[in-house]
């Protein structure tokens, strides 16, 4: 490791602090806490699917979609994403405007 | 007296083949009742196996097919199949270059972000199966000796993950894949590192200061705390251990330590 190691009086501190502020806020374990902070992966109509593919709902179709399909443009939902500087882009738009990544 | 008649010689690999490449047509060996090759029962059982395979990435990718739309999806998944054939009958671990194929994709070079929304979305999934396993308990780390504390290495929560990326990956998932908020809300220009964890049975995915992802991705490649702490001051020179490791800790991505081999 090229990186001098932070002292250990800095990260003794810092752990100390750590434990001390989780032992302060929480009696129950720390993972149940966490819980309550939910993001919707639980929404109503999606249980059924978010295990993945081949769980429930992966059902087996025999349609059957030929052809070249490089010569359409990319389109879906998500059209309308703002830009840098107030542009707003579509996929295709985006093309020619990016943010450095 | 019973009809005698012999099997077919049908090697598997050239049956595998035949199956995912259409172009070879319908592989020697593979024949009817009336022992003539069978195509038509042979693209039947092609075309499921493809098109299951195009609808598992569809459920394990959902994000990536709300951005390109259901058409492109279906033809992007099948240029995929060609050249990725399952190594597992288990569908939900089927799929993970899918990522780097969406980032070696030349018709999708001006979508960058796709790649990343992949790996999230593969991450979620992960997360979602691994197995169950102790979160640490931070009590632990009082008995160690103070001066030892720099040295300390842990090991990653098996349902943990961190997705570092230079875009918005979790307003892209959230909003394409959990219909949570707005289209238009998405700003581009956003970093939005994240840490996926399973507190109890429902994956979580936070975003994460820059520094704490950096912090957690030394940590988890085998860094030891104090090494993780300097590569995070590196990304930003305002980064707290103390918060940092307090957030990590909270969020059960940590399963156990182990204090360093002396050298």
């Amino acid at each position: 490791m090229k990186n001098k190691a932070m002292s250990a009086a800095v990260v003794a501190g810092a752990v100390a602090t750590a434990i001390a502020g989780l032992s302060a806020t929480t009696s129950t374990p720390a993972h149940a806490q966490a819980k309550e902070k939910c993001y919707g992966v639980s929404l109503k109509g999606q249980n059924d699917c978010k295990a993945g593919p081949g769980t429930t709902c992966a059902g087996s179709s025999t349609v059957d979609y030929q052809g070249n399909a490089w010569t359409l443009v990319p389109k879906g939902t998500c059209v309308s994403m703002e830009l840098p500087d107030g542009r707003k882009g579509s996929l295709t738009e985006l093309s020619r405007d990016l943010p450095e990544a | 007296m019973a009809q005698v008649f012999s099997l077919p010689r049908l090697s598997a690999a050239d049956f595998g083949d035949a199956l995912i490449n259409p172009d070879l047509g319908t592989p020697e060996g593979a024949v009817g009742p009336d022992g003539f090759p069978d195509v038509q029962r042979f693209n039947v059982y092609r075309n499921n196996v493809i098109v299951s395979l195009c609808e598992a990435l569809g459920e394990t990718y959902p994000s990536v097919k709300a951005l390109l739309g259901e058409e492109y999806f279906a033809a992007l998944a099948r240029a995929f199949i060609a050249e990725h054939r399952p190594s597992n009958p288990v569908l939900i671990w089927y799929g993970e270059e899918f990522a780097s194929f969406l980032a070696a994709f030349p018709p999708l070079k001006a979508y960058p972000y796709l790649e990343d929304v992949a790996r999230l979305e593969w991450a979620w999934l992960q997360s979602y199966h691994a197995k169950d396993c102790e979160v640490f308990d931070p009590a632990a780390l009082a008995s160690i000796p103070p001066a030892d504390l720099g040295g300390v290495r842990f090991r990653r929560h098996p349902a943990t993950a961190i997705v570092a990326s230079e875009w918005p990956i979790w307003d892209l998932v959230r909003v394409n894949r959990f219909k949570d908020g707005e289209q238009s809300q998405i700003d581009l220009s956003v970093a939005q590192p994240v840490l996926i964890v399973r507190p109890e049975f429902d994956v979580d995915v936070r975003i994460l200061e820059p520094s704490h992802a950096a912090f957690g991705v030394a940590i988890f490649s085998g860094a030891s705390l104090g090494e993780a702490a300097e590569t995070a001051l590196e990304v930003d020179s305002g980064f707290t251990l103390a918060d940092c490791l307090s957030n990590f800790l909270s969020n059960g991505a940590l399963a156990g330590l182990q204090i360093k081999e002396p050298a």
